[in-house]
């Protein structure tokens, strides 16, 4: 979870060029002036991250940060595992 | 008919970024071109190019001028329209005095959203990687235009032009014409470009018109080309409501002529240059007595200052050889649909300034030419009227004639 955050942190902080330190988990989109193309860019830079697709009926409920993470966290555990040789 | 007046200036070229610096450049034969660092996706060391240098604009980063949402739904070539637009509105003062749905947004830029149509296609094709969600919008031919609209809240007719090199020329045509003629009463005209990928140089390489070393335009030993980018805006207004705010005129727009030379996709033909001279001197009711300057397409390859010289002895006759001439692309590089933009602002400069730039980096003109091309420093000359040319493949011409403001 404390990965999942920071790398989620460190992705919005590089697309709003703004400190990590400013942003937390309660922090809202509105809070980081966060706009539509902002969202757009973020939500692509984070499946690309962590290899997951957000669906489209999640991303309009995304309001803060936690949300974003929490929402990746679930994503992430659902993935199927990789077969081992 | 209304007369048409320059009363704002904004650019990002590769001889500055404000209108100061271009101005010092332009004078000073400062050149823009200098070697590019190694493209990451090229193989080798020699990247498969014939030439190492290219005329980029340098020190821009778009986070200093733009919000982070509009940089991820945008191109480099929609940043310098952006901020050169801004740059213009600001310095004519002009929103405040005309209705939002009565200025026009008339741009060039032919090449759209290169960097991110390449960067996208070589993830998924490279790799079979998704494509980013804003690439459609990245990657819109109009998005420079678009943005222009929405960054200053202006609602009047928006288009962009693509006619290759000629482009910005003909959108600087296109919008005084709507001035003129009352459709609207202002319009901020210009063009922008930002190509410089591996691809596109590549794919110039291959046509081997781009030069090993530097353009040299109208030189004995000229062997080609230098490409470039950048961005240049105009705010264009009638004289009247010039007159009414006090804003300061930079030149008056006087005449447009466009022609096609239906002749060959990249070898051009001397009528159709001539053409699109003689019609922009009708247009301004001016006669080739009147002409002391031409800003020349002059790329440096052979081909185009032969044509254009041919052109121009064809149109003045026994005065061709005595109009002074400079093409200012050794300065700036060419860069495609947003040159003419560039060298219109060149142009309008050395009209305000009674200062003639000089044709910079050569030192021995082709003589089999006949023109008076202006080496090593500028010339100092009593303006009447300048002639902007713009001849772009596929033949199509585009010239416009200004005039200093207080003839």
């Amino acid at each position: 979870m404390e990965d999942i955050a920071k790398h989620c942190i460190e992705i919005i902080a590089k697309a709003k060029s703004i400190p990590e330190d400013t942003i937390t988990l309660d922090s809202t989109f509105d809070q980081l002036n966060v706009d539509s193309l902002d969202k757009i860019n973020i939500s692509f830079e984070v499946e690309e991250a962590f290899g997951i697709e957000i669906p489209d009926e999640a991303l309009g409920s995304i309001k803060t940060v936690g949300d974003m993470v929490n929402g990746v966290q679930k994503l992430v555990a659902a993935k199927p595992s990789i077969p081992t040789p | 008919m209304n007369r048409v007046v320059v009363t704002g200036l904004g650019c990002i070229t590769p001889i500055g970024n404000t209108i100061e610096d271009f101005r010092t450049s332009l004078f000073t034969s400062a050149t823009g071109i200098a070697p590019f660092p190694p493209y990451p996706e090229a193989p080798g060391p020699t990247q498969g190019l014939r030439f190492t240098q290219t005329a980029a604009v340098k020190n821009f980063d778009p986070a200093d001028h733009l919000a982070s949402g509009i940089i991820a739904a945008t191109d480099r070539t929609a940043h310098f329209a952006i901020v050169a637009a801004r740059q213009a509105a600001l310095l004519s003062g002009f929103l405040d005095h005309h209705a939002k749905d009565d200025i026009a947004i008339i741009v060039g830029c032919a090449c759209a959203g290169r960097q991110s149509e390449e960067t996208e296609t070589i993830k998924l094709y490279g790799r079979d990687a998704r494509v980013h969600p804003l690439t459609v919008t990245r990657t819109m031919a109009s998005a420079g235009a678009s943005h222009i609209s929405i960054d200053l809240g202006i609602t009047g007719p928006v288009l962009n032009i693509s006619t290759a090199c000629s482009s910005a020329t003909h959108a600087i045509g296109q919008a005084f014409h709507m001035v003129r003629h009352g459709i609207v009463s202002a319009a901020i005209t210009g063009g922008h470009e930002a190509p410089l990928t591996f691809g596109f140089l590549r794919a110039w390489d291959s046509m081997r018109v781009v030069s090993p070393t530097q353009c040299q335009p109208f030189a004995a030993n000229r062997d080609g080309m230098t490409l470039g980018e950048g961005g240049a805006m105009f705010v264009i207004e009638t004289l009247e409501s010039a007159q009414a705010r006090n804003a300061t005129i930079y030149a008056e727009i006087v005449g447009f002529g466009m022609s096609a030379d239906a002749h060959h996709i990249t070898q051009p033909a001397p009528d159709g240059a001539a053409s699109a001279m003689r019609k922009a001197l009708k247009d301004a009711n001016a006669s080739p007595e009147d002409v002391t300057y031409i800003n020349a397409h002059g790329t440096g390859t052979q081909a185009n200052d032969a044509t254009e010289a041919a052109a121009i002895h064809q149109l003045f006759g026994s005065l061709g050889s005595q109009i002074p001439i400079s093409s200012t692309k050794s300065l700036h590089g060419h860069s495609i649909g947003a040159t003419g933009a560039i060298e219109a602002l060149a142009t309008i400069i050395a009209l305000h300034e009674q200062q003639l730039p000089a044709n910079a980096g050569v030192t021995e003109v082709d003589p089999t030419l006949n023109l008076d091309v202006i080496l090593n420093t500028p010339r100092q000359s009593e303006q009447k009227i300048a002639l902007s040319n713009s001849l772009a493949f596929g033949g199509l011409n585009a010239v416009l004639a200004l005039r200093h403001h207080l003839l």
